[in-house]
């Protein structure tokens, strides 16, 4: 049972306050894209024993989509940030590189 | 035998006498026993039959390790199976029963299997049973089941009441004995909000059992004192019968407390903790392990702390003659007790070379006979303990000699109860000297800011000797105090809000000075670096590192072992000592000292093989020395294996006695170590909970919120067959005396094809969109073209996933140049809506649209048929003829009087009017379409008349022609889908070769040769078979259904290449043998030219139009129309509220300026509300502000906010009639709201002013607190009923708990 803080309002928010949204910070292909770039976007995920990006709504509050940096093996939280954004921020890496020296993550590290 | 003593009793009042019985037999007790002291006192020692072997058993423990003492308790509603004898309090009138025997419990037939153990030793049924392979089904499995377990399963639904409560706390020690006392109190003392649970009745533990001086008086003055000094603390709370069950990720911790137990009352049973804790003290000391000889589950053999618990606590005595066994100094505690209250001890045994610590000297000056070096080679008696047969320690068990005795106190030492350390992922380390598993402080459980979130103190964390174990408490409390960092990630990432992290304590600590009840307390506050509260010096190394960093590296000295558990990892510098942390030390305490144990794990060591057959590890799964031993010789020595195969600790004690001992002997038979072998996992919950107390107020009529449409009572007082969607309750059909639910589906039908019917469309999904992009937003989600639509027309579009799949349609409505209302299916709105935002904010979040979801705010009521406009006109105000109103368009209007917006759009092929109309009078008009139309002979239709209607025309229902596989495509709907627009969504997955090919299974409409009905789901079957061997399927039927209209089965489905094969027959064969075969026919069954959705030209000028309707304007109607309940607090629904949604830049200045105007109240900041007398502001979200006002003002609201915010993007919308609200009146209003909100609802974190939104049970909901001891929560109108019956529950008068007392 997590709790995460929504960066939106500012509340700290019990899991079943959320809805989960899956992997964070997935690029859309549309029409005109190759078939591989394609099956990327729409099925193939992380399944990381560590650190993972991941994406939330705070369901039954603000109603606000965010992303929260998690390690999935031990549930360490490093932030959680603002859906607006196309890559992890760099001061939630640093605070990832912090707990997690030498992670990767995708293209991210 | 056992009886009661003439004196003592510490827990008990013998001037109340309790009558109860066991089996029938009327036996009596006092106040203050548990079940099992009550049947020891009445001379019960046989309780129960064993699991498998049908064994005699009797008490052998005296709290929740207890594996024999099982019972059936109650009767009826109120019968329970299985509960522990040790746990349960006695109460008056109390019927027990005993469990796993037949005819009785001292003649069972079953203890042939006894006779018989030899051949049912482990693995037995997996080995016996697996020929012929049907017989385990049908033979084996039956009859093994009738002859093994437990108690019977209850047949009556618990008449019992439960219900959950939301704790949050800086700090949780669970165990209320002396270390955890003295660890709350060291942690209350450092200003920390702190929560302490005991499972059982009485805080204190063992200490007042086992004796010592603390601070110069015995344990129980220093437990009186410390417990009052606790109770007296703003920032403590204390709870008794409080069980910790389970500890899980980030501090959440599960505890059951048990109210009501087993007596009559409106009070809940049993209540559900739910508690979020910053850091959580294990205090649940340690469990004593029985030794491992033959016959030690004869009754009369028992734990030898139990034997002293039951004289010194209850004034019970086991049985005449004891002989302690023991391996340690402990247990001659339990001699010397019994020697002080007058009982013989026969002798003591210890398997030591040796007894020469302060106990074993003062049994022996007791004149107490010791014998060391010596063993039990066998437990004898026949159903009960008559003698034991004295051996060496070491030899094979031939007995030396034999000693009468009725009772046998045997104490193979003490194993920590570290399962709440362990349930989330906190190791363990075996103790070599100490013979235990105890907590690794070097690796605990952690949690979401990665450190150590669980301390274990006292004996559960292996100190138990009296001094150590207060010292332990007092450390575990100021370290888990003095790293209270707030908030477990609101310093990374966030918005740079000022994280309100902690505030309870702040609010808790800020009162105790006033009056602070501890000096230290104080003393600590006025230390500018000790700021507990703060999370401002989360970051900070020291901080961090905390006030126990001052001991060594992890690990060292047993008593500081937990030390770096937040002390990141030992490297850290420490700073300033304890003292100036205004750290509570522990008192002085003092207590004999005891020499080490010797382990022994199977008593003697090299017992022979007769006695190892009859050595019990699991009384309760009846596992043996030789089962154990077995199951390594056959391979299962893992650990994990080795407890599947034997079934070891997995009864529901699971483990708790026998669990080391067993391990143990793994470790021997496998010549592995035992810290090698480890231990089998712990898991929640710590002892069994109830069903009912998991469930909460979740049951019965509020098992789930149920919405409500405006009409849905009238509904329910006219025939109503109800049918759940998603959550919505909706009316079948609407069945009249003498018909059947097909007959009224049938009369619904042919109602609305030949004059008019009326639905209620209300929960058909209302989304209005808005915006400059809004028309390109619709353009992706839709995959039609929707920015095309002009104002005033509507659309039917379809919505599709990145997949390519269809998962909702509906009605688009232009409202505006920059708006757009879209319908949705019933069950789809809020699906669709969070599909909406999540495109919105998480795509395109550059995109200018806002989308409000409001589904709620509008009533819709269908008026479908031929005489549908007459019905319109009869209403009278507006113009609904072909001219004025065409098909798919819309107008806003008025009729009888009450403003609306009609849509002409059809679901049925009929002419179809859809009236949208304020949900407050949807029951006004719902009723004026039914007098308007009475000379029509209108009718109500139910849901499945609806389908009926629109499968005769052919038109797909989402959930029925879709599954999440099917693409517009497949269903013919390529007319909906451009081939113009660059993107949609879905629109490059349908470009995949699959979604193209043209074998895909596609809609036709199917006729039966003979007129029947198809079964619905039936699958077509083709020429030939497939890899699996088995029919090759070509089609399914997705809809069927029998058409009043055409007088025979019609149905919908698809077929692989269906429309290529029209005029086919198929054959659908059915579950129980046969088939049906069916024609391919085009979808549209009926009035395939859509002739009949026209308004007929002969009838349109029948009667004159815009007629004004006559009498007053109809009323609002809200959901709970004032509705109040007097209970712990006054829960009282507040009649029509005006409301107004704001979606915009919260920032605008001119918004601010209008609220400000309109209500009187400053601009609320983020979680903040502000309120004047009835009007007020609540923040909802960055972009959401809510407006309260007059419900007769909000018209004139959103008239002013939409002239402040005219060229602004921006939304604004009245919500009034959407949500309804209810006011909590009195001093419980918190503790009302904690019972159903995981939100922290204490008053540091929502303070007058604050607003927060959550769920209430589970409904969301907004609450706030208007003033001291009134809150007020805002829930959706179709909800309302469920919330108002759920805040009714949790402020049941029986129900206080004064937690934010």
């Amino acid at each position: 049972m997590l709790t995460l803080r929504c960066p939106y309002c500012g509340a700290m928010c019990d899991e079943t306050e959320l809805s989960p949204g899956g992997e964070a910070h997935l690029k859309r292909r549309g029409p005109g894209s190759s078939d591989g770039d394609f099956e990327e976007y729409l099925f193939m995920r992380e399944n990381p024993m560590g650190v993972h990006f991941e994406r939330w709504r705070h369901a039954m509050g603000c109603g606000k989509w965010f992303h929260a940096a998690r390690c999935a093996s031990t549930n360490e939280v490093f932030g959680t940030y603002a859906a607006q954004t196309t890559e992890p921020p760099k001061e939630i890496r640093e605070a990832v590189s912090h707990g997690r020296p030498g992670w990767i993550w995708r293209n991210f590290r | 035998m056992s009886g009661r003593l003439a004196r003592g009793g510490r827990l008990i009042d013998r001037s109340k006498r309790l009558e109860f019985s066991f089996n029938g037999h009327p036996m009596s007790g006092f106040a203050g026993d548990t079940l099992a002291s009550a049947l020891l006192a009445n001379g019960r020692t046989l309780v129960g039959r064993s699991f498998k072997y049908h064994r005699p058993r009797g008490i052998v423990a005296s709290g929740p390790e207890e594996p024999n003492a099982l019972l059936g308790l109650g009767d009826g509603a109120d019968f329970e199976p299985n509960q522990r004898a040790t746990t349960t309090e006695l109460t008056a009138g109390m019927e027990a029963r005993s469990q796993n025997h037949w005819p009785s419990l001292e003649f069972d037939v079953g203890g042939i299997n006894s006779a018989l153990s030899k051949l049912l030793t482990a693995g037995f049924y997996y080995k016996m049973f697996i020929h012929p392979r049907p017989f385990w089904k049908h033979v084996y499995e039956p009859l093994i089941r009738r002859a093994a377990g437990l108690g019977a399963a209850p047949k009556a639904p618990d008449a019992s009441r439960y219900e959950h409560f939301h704790a949050h706390v800086d700090v949780l020690v669970v165990g209320g004995g002396v270390a955890g006392l003295m660890a709350a109190r060291s942690a209350a003392a450092r200003g920390a909000t702190v929560m302490v649970i005991e499972q059982t009745a009485h805080w204190g533990g063992r200490a007042s059992v086992d004796g010592g001086v603390i601070d110069g008086d015995p344990p129980e003055a220093w437990v009186e004192r410390t417990v009052a000094e606790l109770s007296g603390m703003p920032n403590a709370r204390m709870r008794v019968r409080c069980m910790g069950a389970g500890v899980y990720d980030h501090g959440y911790a599960l505890a059951c407390e048990t109210v009501a137990d087993h007596v009559r009352t409106e009070a809940p049973r049993h209540r559900l903790w739910k508690i979020r804790a910053r850091r959580i003290i294990v205090a649940t000391g340690a469990i004593e392990r029985p030794l491992v000889f033959a016959g030690n589950d004869l009754p009369g053999v028992m734990l030898a702390s139990a034997v002293r618990d039951y004289a010194v606590n209850w004034g019970v005595s086991a049985g005449d003659r004891t002989v302690v066994v023991a391996n340690n100094d402990d247990a001659y505690r339990t001699a010397l007790t019994l020697k002080d209250v007058g009982m013989e001890v026969a002798a003591v045994i210890d398997v030591r070379s040796g007894a020469e610590g302060p106990l074993p000297v003062a049994a022996r000056e007791k004149g107490i006979p010791v014998h060391v070096g010596r063993a039990v080679a066998e437990a004898k008696g026949r159903g009960k303990v008559e003698r034991v047969a004295v051996c060496g320690t070491a030899g094979d068990g031939s007995a030396l000699d034999e000693i009468a005795c009725d009772v046998v106190a045997m104490s193979g030492g003490w194993s920590p109860a570290a399962h709440l350390w362990s349930h989330c992922g906190g190791r363990l380390a075996w103790d070599e000297e100490a013979a235990c598993f105890r907590p690794d402080a070097a690796k605990p459980p952690t949690g979401a800011d990665g450190k150590g979130f669980v301390l274990a103190a006292g004996a559960a964390n292996g100190e138990g000797l009296l001094a150590s174990a207060l010292a332990d408490g007092a450390e575990a409390g100021n370290a888990a105090s003095g790293d209270v960092p707030g908030g477990n990630n609101g310093e990374v990432g966030s918005t740079g809000l000022a994280p309100r992290r902690n505030e309870s304590a702040a609010e808790y600590s800020g009162a105790t000075s006033g009056g602070a009840p501890g000096s230290s307390g104080s003393e600590y506050r006025n230390d500018p670096g000790g700021d507990v509260r703060g999370g401002e010096g989360a970051e900070d190394g020291n901080a961090e590192s905390g006030p126990r960093d001052g001991g060594g590296p992890s690990g060292t000295g047993a008593g500081n072992a937990a030390n770096d558990v937040f002390g990141g990892g030992g490297g850290a510098a420490g700073h300033g000592g304890d003292e100036s942390r205004g750290s509570l030390g522990p008192p002085e305490a003092e207590a004999p000292e005891e020499k080490a144990a010797r382990p022994i794990w199977i008593m003697p060591e090299g017992a022979k093989r007769s006695l190892r057959e009859k050595a019990w590890l699991d009384y309760q799964n009846d596992v043996k020395v030789s089962d154990v031993q077995l199951a390594a010789r056959e391979g299962y020595d893992a650990v994990e294996h080795a407890k599947r195969y034997t079934t070891l600790g997995m009864a529901t004690d699971q483990g708790k006695l026998g669990n080391v001992n067993g391990l143990a002997v793994l470790s021997l038979a496998s010549g592995r170590s035992i810290p090698r072998t480890g231990t089998t996992t712990f898991r929640p919950p710590y002892a069994p909970i109830s069903m009912g107390s998991i469930a909460g107020e979740a049951r019965g009529g509020t098992f789930q919120p149920i919405r409500r449409t405006p009409m849905h009572d009238w509904h329910g007082a006219n025939g109503a067959d109800w049918e759940p969607v998603g959550q919505w309750r909706r009316p079948y059909a609407y069945v009249r005396p003498g018909e059947s639910v097909g007959d009224a589906v049938a009369r619904e039908v042919s109602g609305v094809r030949e004059k008019v019917g009326i639905l209620d469309a209300s929960t058909l999904g209302k989304i209005v969109v808005k915006g400059e992009d809004a028309g390109r937003f619709l353009d992706m989600l839709y995959t039609n073209k929707m920015s095309s639509l002009k104002v005033g027309r509507c659309r039917y579009g379809l919505m599709c996933t990145e997949n390519g799949f269809l998962f909702d349609d509906g009605v688009v409505a232009r409202t505006g140049e920059d708006e757009f209302l879209c319908h949705t299916t019933s069950g789809g709105a809020d699906r669709v809506h969070a599909h909406m935002e999540e495109w919105l904010q998480t795509e395109w979040w550059d995109w200018k649209v806002w989308v409000v979801n409001a589904t709620e705010q509008f009533a819709q009521i269908a008026v479908a048929g031929p005489d549908a406009g007459e019905v319109l006109r009869n209403l009278g105000g507006m113009d609904v003829s072909e001219e004025a109103l065409p098909f798919m368009a819309w107008a806003d209007g008025q009729l009888a009087g009450i403003p609306v917006r009609v849509f002409r759009i059809s679901f049925s092929g009929e002419l179809s009017y859809e009236i949208a109309v304020k949900a407050n009078m949807g029951r006004a008009l719902w009723d004026a379409c039914l007098a308007a139309g009475g000379e029509f002979g209108i009718a109500p239709y139910g849901t499945e008349a609806l389908h009926v209607l629109r499968a005769e025309k052919g038109f797909i229902m989402i959930g029925d022609e879709t599954d999440g596989t099917v693409i517009p495509q497949d269903l013919g709907l390529d007319w909906a889908v451009s081939k113009k627009k660059d993107d949609f969504l879905g629109k490059r997955a349908q470009e995949r070769p699959w979604m193209r090919d043209g074998s895909r299974w596609r809609l036709v409409g199917l006729e039966t040769v003979d007129g029947s009905v198809l079964p619905d789901g039936a699958h077509a079957v083709g020429e030939g078979w497939n890899a699996n061997g088995q029919r090759h399927m070509i089609g399914r039927v997705t809809s069927t259904y029998h058409s009043p209209t055409l007088g025979r089965g019609i149905a919908l489905g698809l077929v692989e290449r269906g429309p290529e094969r029209m005029g086919e027959t198929l054959e659908f064969p059915k579950v129980k043998g046969g088939s049906v075969k069916a024609k391919i026919v085009p979808p549209t069954f009926f009035d395939p030219e859509g002739e009949k959705q026209i308004v007929r030209p002969e009838r349109a000028g029948r009667t004159p139009p815009s007629r004004k309707p006559e009498g007053a304007t109809p009323g609002v109607a809200v959901a709970l129309r004032g509705e109040v309940y007097e209970g712990l607090c006054a829960v009282r629904d507040l009649g029509p509220v005006g409301m107004v949604a704001v979606r915009g830049d919260l920032s605008e200045g001119a918004l601010a300026e209008a609220a400000a105007e309109l209500t009187g109240v400053d601009f609320p900041g983020p979680l903040r509300c502000g309120f004047s007398g009835r009007a007020g502001l609540a923040w909802m979200s960055p972009d959401e502000l809510l407006v309260i006002v007059d419900y007769a003002g909000a018209a004139d609201a959103v008239k002013k906010l939409r002239g402040a915010l005219k060229d602004k993007h921006a939304l604004v919308l009245d919500m009034s009639d959407a949500r309804s609200m209810i006011s909590l009146e009195g001093e419980a209003a918190r503790d009302v709201l904690a019972k159903l909100t995981p939100a922290d609802v204490s008053p540091g974190a929502l303070p007058v002013g604050a607003f927060r939104r959550s769920r209430l049970a589970q409904a969301p909901a907004g609450f706030w607190m208007r003033e001291a001891g009134v809150a007020e929560v805002v829930v959706f109108r179709s909800v309302s009923r469920y919330a108002f019956d759920v805040l009714r529950l949790a402020a049941h008068p029986e129900g206080s708990v004064g937690h934010h007392a």
